[in-house]
């Protein structure tokens, strides 16, 4: 690791939705809260979160795909949202993503293989006979078949499309990837392939991710760091081994003991979820009405991500003494 | 317990370009009353089609062309197309793998469940937005009252499909096709939604078809495990059965490529284990077993003849030449991985 590739400042994002249906008034979403965040070269940094935490509005906003609401995020050190047209189009090369959403994000009127391609025709690289090597060596790579290439993705099914999304971020050799689920919908062989290919392409192009998963196990195998979201705020953030071995956030530990078990005679108590998920805008922590360990002081003040040692972070009043 | 579902030899396949592809090539299936059935299998094996096949939601230019679907005695492919509608949504619900092709973008989320609640229990507007409001509290979206009033775009990927779990549950439905329903959600809110599907199970005694990749999610959910590779059902029996002593080699090779299983025994830098090779086209088809070229148990039969799905010890069915012929008996998986 060696500096900052990407150095996030005081980011917060918003989102303004309407009340009711009959008023005009505003009701504020903050899908993300204050994030201050770090992302150095050749790290991978796992995050994790529960659903609707903010995790791929980052994401989005990392890749300039929206504006923030206040904040900063520096890449090498120059602000992205300062990017005139020439350095935000040399950016959007170096900083590709893998989304979520295959079904939305992909164009189901054009083939595979010029869904891959079309990158490299944007930015103009290589000959066409080039474009189309490269494309075919890359699909080959994701564990597609040369006699899919021309068939269109609506014809593809859940986990093929997921490896054309994953196939068009790696064609342009970027530097960092943020990858918002790569995974998800794989079976797990293949999901196999996919992680030991991206470990690959990490080594022999030094790339740098952002890997987003809820799958616990996924995210010990491939990150150097992990983050921990909820409702919009980073809550801990450690190396690997220490969130696994030493969870520090009580939100950590609820979702390693959730973890489902491959063993179907350990059927698991479903851990007791307490609390619906908080409403937005209340005193104190937000994570209080789930929180086993809440002692007064969670009531009224919100913690902020402090550090715990020299590598860990977290934001909880009780850290340490749980 | 009763039967409710019996598939019989189904058979689903694309017209295209480069020729026929047989998506789903000879499935028979029985689902029981309150029973979870669960469904894994390589990505693009068929699965999502099976299911859609049972809804009578094939995409346009793929027919079911072979087979029987037997819903509580009735043969789901022979109903018309306004008996099957019916059918959909108050007997028989899905929980799509892509929530953006089921829910509309144009109506708010409250709505839209509202709407499935109005048409299938005959309630009165209100009403149903009531009780649209306290399905999206029981798929733990926070301030449920407010967030009815968003569009499908306003919420997270995770928080869609939350959606369709709560819009395929509120009609009550006596079965259950879920593809992949939990793939967006973190561990907590999975749990909480398993512990959902399964409260249904008990109450209405709903049986559920769960396909999904996670393997733990099939060993915390599932009772029974259907297997599936390139269209076919290479190996079914109890959950248990499945993962102590998995027979079909693609079964074992599954197991094994489960980070939870074998990270324990894997320094980090190593790499997971897969299984080489990937699943044919579904093309109209090789001979011999669909899976004799990855398989490193093969013989010389494999490559010839097709191995049929039989009984090798009581409610285990596997379809593959070794196992038939005894020749490959217990692998002791756990002494490998996990
Ligand atoms: N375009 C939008 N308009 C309004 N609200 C939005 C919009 N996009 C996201 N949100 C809200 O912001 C919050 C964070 O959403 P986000 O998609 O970032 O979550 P996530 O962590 O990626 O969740 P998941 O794991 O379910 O994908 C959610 O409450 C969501 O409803
Ligand atoms: N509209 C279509 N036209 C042609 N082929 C299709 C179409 N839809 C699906 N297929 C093909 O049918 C096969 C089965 O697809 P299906 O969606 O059932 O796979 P799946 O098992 O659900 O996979 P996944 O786990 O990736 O979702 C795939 O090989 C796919 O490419
Ligand atoms: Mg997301
Ligand atoms: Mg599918």
């Amino acid at each position: 690791m060696s500096g900052a590739l990407i150095e996030i400042k005081d980011l917060n994002k918003k989102y303004a939705l309407s009340s009711s249906f009959f008023s005009s008034q505003k009701r504020i979403i903050h899908a993300v809260k204050d994030i201050d965040l770090q992302i150095f070269k050749g790290e991978t940094l796992g995050m994790v979160g529960e659903s609707g935490c903010g995790k791929s509005t980052l994401a989005r906003l990392i890749t300039r795909l929206e504006e923030p609401s206040s904040g900063r995020i520096n890449f090498k050190g120059e602000d992205v949202f300062l990017y005139d047209k020439q350095e935000l189009k040399s950016y959007r090369r170096n900083v590709q993503i893998i989304f979520q959403d295959t079904y939305s994000s992909l164009n189901p009127r054009k083939s595979a293989l010029n869904t891959i391609k079309e990158p490299l025709l944007i930015h103009r690289l290589n000959g066409k006979k080039e474009r189309e090597e490269k494309a075919l060596e890359i699909m080959a790579k994701v564990g597609l078949k040369k006699e899919q290439a021309n068939r269109y993705s609506h014809e593809f099914s859940g986990g093929q499309r997921q490896r054309i999304g994953i196939a068009r971020a790696l064609v342009l050799n970027p530097e960092l990837i943020i990858a918002d689920e790569p995974v998800s919908s794989l079976d797990v062989s293949i999901q196999a392939q996919i992680l030991n290919l991206l470990k690959d392409l990490k080594k022999d192009y030094n790339l740098t991710y952002l890997f987003i998963s809820h799958d616990l196990n996924v995210i010990r195998y491939v990150s150097d760091r992990i983050a921990v979201m909820y409702l919009g705020k980073i809550v801990e953030l450690a190396q690997n081994n220490d969130i696994y071995n030493r969870p520090l956030h009580p939100y950590t530990r609820m979702l390693l003991a959730a973890v489902p078990s491959c063993d179907p005679r350990k059927k698991k108590e479903i851990i007791n979820i307490k609390g619906e998920a908080r409403a937005e805008n209340k005193e104190g922590c937000p994570f209080q009405n789930r929180c086993s360990y809440r002692v007064e002081i969670c009531e009224k003040v919100e913690p902020n991500l402090e550090k715990y040692d020299e590598h860990s972070f977290c934001a909880c009043h009780m850290a340490g003494s749980i | 317990m009763s039967l409710l579902l019996e598939i019989k030899d189904l058979k689903t396949a694309f017209d295209t370009a480069q020729g026929r592809i047989n998506a789903v090539d000879g499935v028979s299936l029985k689902v029981n009353a309150g029973e979870t059935m669960g469904i894994v299998g390589e990505s693009g094996c068929g699965k999502t089609m099976l299911a859609l096949s049972l809804m009578r939601l094939v995409p346009a230019n793929g027919k079911v062309v072979n087979g029987e679907i037997f819903f509580s005695g009735k043969d789901l492919l022979k109903l018309s197309e306004e008996e099957m509608r019916a059918m959909r949504g108050s007997e028989i619900s899905m929980v799509f793998q892509e929530p953006m092709t089921s829910l509309n973008p144009v109506f708010r989320v409250g709505e839209q469940i509202a709407e499935a609640i109005r048409l299938h229990q005959h309630l009165p507007a209100k009403q149903a937005m009531e009780l649209s409001v306290e399905y999206l509290r029981e798929v733990g979206i926070p301030d449920p009252q407010k967030r009815a009033m968003d569009y499908p775009h306003n919420f997270s990927g995770g928080m869609r499909q939350r959606v369709m779990i709560a819009m395929a549950m509120s009609c009550h439905p006596r079965l259950m096709l879920a593809d992949e329903p939990t793939t967006a959600l973190d561990v907590t809110i999975q749990a909480q939604i398993l512990d959902l599907i399964s409260g249904l199970k008990e109450k209405n005694n709903m049986a559920v078809v769960l396909i999904t990749h996670d393997l733990g999610v099939i060993a915390q959910a599932a009772e029974k495990v259907a297997v599936m590779y390139a269209g076919k059902i290479v190996e079914s029996s109890s959950v248990e059965k499945i993962f102590e002593n998995p027979l079909h080699p693609y079964t074992q090779g599954l197991l094994e490529s489960v980070p939870a299983r074998c990270l324990k025994y894997l320094e980090r830098g190593e790499y997971l284990k897969t299984i080489p090779g990937s699943v044919p086209g579904l093309y109209d088809f090789v001979q011999g077993c669909r899976f004799h070229d990855r398989c490193s148990y093969a013989m010389e039969d494999c490559a010839r003849r097709e191995p049929k799905l039989s009984e090798i010890e009581p409610g285990h069915f596997v379809s593959c030449w070794k196992t038939e012929n005894g020749a490959f008996g217990k692998r002791a998986l756990q002494t490998r991985c996990g």
